[in-house]
């Protein structure tokens, strides 16, 4: 049994920590604020200038001017700041953003990221992924775990053109949980009803069990 | 005489931008887009232009309509997102695209506006940015016309770092919700974005605001970009705002 799209954010909201401040990148992590447990107070960060992001899309009249980086009417916080991108990319290059919640079309064993273009087909471009990646401390991957053809998304090396080398540590797909240490890929918890085995076959990167 | 920025009419304000020029145009989305000198810029005509702004707009709004009234030789963004318009333009050898990273385009424009000719990032380390290779233009064949050069790079703390070079551009448009004569700007919510360091860059800047205010009614403390930074100001009916801006529980302060 797969997990759906609300459950990966929710599992993505899990690794949230204390007191951290979080960038959320556009489509699914788009969906973490709502679903971050009440125990814990966190800061999202929207790369277009705001700390102190909001639920997306909130209902009722709405802000046209006030979008998260996927361009959607988001609301405000209580101790909400605004500035310029100048000063927020500084927070992201400058280290001061903790944790980076973003997709991918490939992510390696080795923990490269591609989720920018796909030569020939399609370039959407970069926006601010490049930063991101090098800039937070922590880079959660939430992904569908096969693409649109079926074929593995967790490869073995990125054949698309690479955002980041050796920059992702958390990956959060529909079929499993992985952690990637010292460029090595490790099972943490698959989905219900999906065994290892099950994993390795829409999987070409290796992975090994979680050893505690 | 004082100093009198205020200009009432948006083509007269972009009297000087000639065929060839750079124009970097404000705005995250619809966001902060000064969409009345951009339709300014439409009506003035001129062509072969070298549009710099975060994105180029959904098809049929904004920074597109200069795409598709064949207006832009070049467009230098961050992110292209769904713009059909753009990426048929690019990928038949109708349109030059220079894509870089969001955050090194917003440190060029700050650095251009601030006499730093150039500077050290880590963004895009080991990508086709460092190394060259992204199509820039095609022919109308599909064969690449012009490629993206590699960075220079050099070591620091034992880590790589590629050398980006300030973006000086001839114009830029932008957006702010107050304003006075001036040039003093001050933006809301996340329509400031680009604006400020667009207006540092640029060599003529134009603002449109919402409001234009009187000198006296402003405190030092309100402005968020130094008039020194502005030529122009244009002051423009309310636009892209929503008829009941929804305010936070805290009074998010305006």
């Amino acid at each position: 049994m797969t997990w759906t799209r609300q459950k990966i954010a929710a599992k993505a909201a899990r690794e949230l920590r204390n007191g951290e401040t979080v960038n959320l990148g556009i489509g699914l992590p788009t969906l973490i604020p709502d679903l971050v447990p009440p125990s814990l107070e966190v800061v999202f960060h929207s790369e277009n200038g705001m700390l102190g992001v909001g639920n997306a899309s909130p209902d009722g009249p709405h802000d046209d001017q006030l979008i998260n980086a996927g361009k959607q009417p988001v609301s405000s916080v209580p101790g909400t700041s605004f500035f310029d991108s100048g000063l927020s990319f500084a927070m992201i290059r400058g280290g001061h953003v903790d944790t980076a919640v973003l997709g991918a079309f490939q992510v390696s064993q080795q923990g490269d990221l591609a989720n920018w273009m796909v030569p020939g087909k399609l370039v959407r471009g970069i926006g601010g992924a490049m930063d991101l990646v090098l800039g937070a401390k922590r880079v959660i991957v939430t992904m569908e775990h096969v693409d649109p053809a079926g074929d593995p998304k967790l490869v073995d090396a990125c054949t698309l053109p690479v955002t980041g080398h050796g920059v992702v540590d958390v990956v959060i797909t529909d079929r499993g949980v992985f952690d990637i240490v010292d460029s090595r890929l490790y099972l943490r918890e698959p989905a219900p009803g999906v065994s290892a085995d099950d994993l390795r076959e829409v999987t070409s990167a290796r992975f090994l069990p979680t050893t505690d | 005489m004082s100093i009198d920025k205020t200009l009432h009419d948006a083509r007269a304000a972009l009297s000087g931008i000639q065929d060839g020029d750079s124009v970097a145009v404000g705005g995250f989305g619809a966001s902060g887009l000064p969409t009345t000198l951009v339709e300014a810029l439409l009506d003035l005509g001129p062509r072969d232009l070298h549009i710099i702004s975060n994105n180029c707009g959904a098809d049929g709004f904004g920074l597109s309509r200069l795409i598709e009234e064949n207006r832009v030789a070049k467009f230098t963004l961050s992110y292209l997102g769904q713009n059909q318009t753009a990426a048929r333009r690019y990928l038949s050898g109708d349109l030059e695209v220079e894509f870089v990273p969001q955050g090194t385009l917003a440190e060029r424009l700050r650095a251009g506006g601030a006499g730093v000719p150039a500077f050290y990032s880590p963004t895009g380390r080991g990508t086709m940015i460092e190394f060259g290779g992204l199509p820039r233009r095609y022919t109308s064949d599909g064969d690449v016309a012009l490629e993206s050069r590699p960075r220079r790079t050099e070591t620091f703390n034992g880590e790589r770092f590629l050398l980006e070079e300030a973006i000086v551009p001839d114009f830029g448009l932008v957006h702010a919700h107050r304003g006075d004569r001036w040039g003093n700007l001050r933006f809301r919510v996340t329509a400031r974005n680009f604006n400020p360091v667009i207006a540092m860059a640029a060599r003529t800047t134009i603002a449109e605001v919402q409001e234009l205010l009187p000198l006296s009614s402003t405190s030092g403390d309100d402005v968020h970009l130094p008039g020194v930074f502005v030529d122009r100001v244009v002051p423009v009916a309310d636009e892209g705002e929503a008829v009941d801006p929804v305010p936070s529980s805290a009074g998010v302060r305006t």
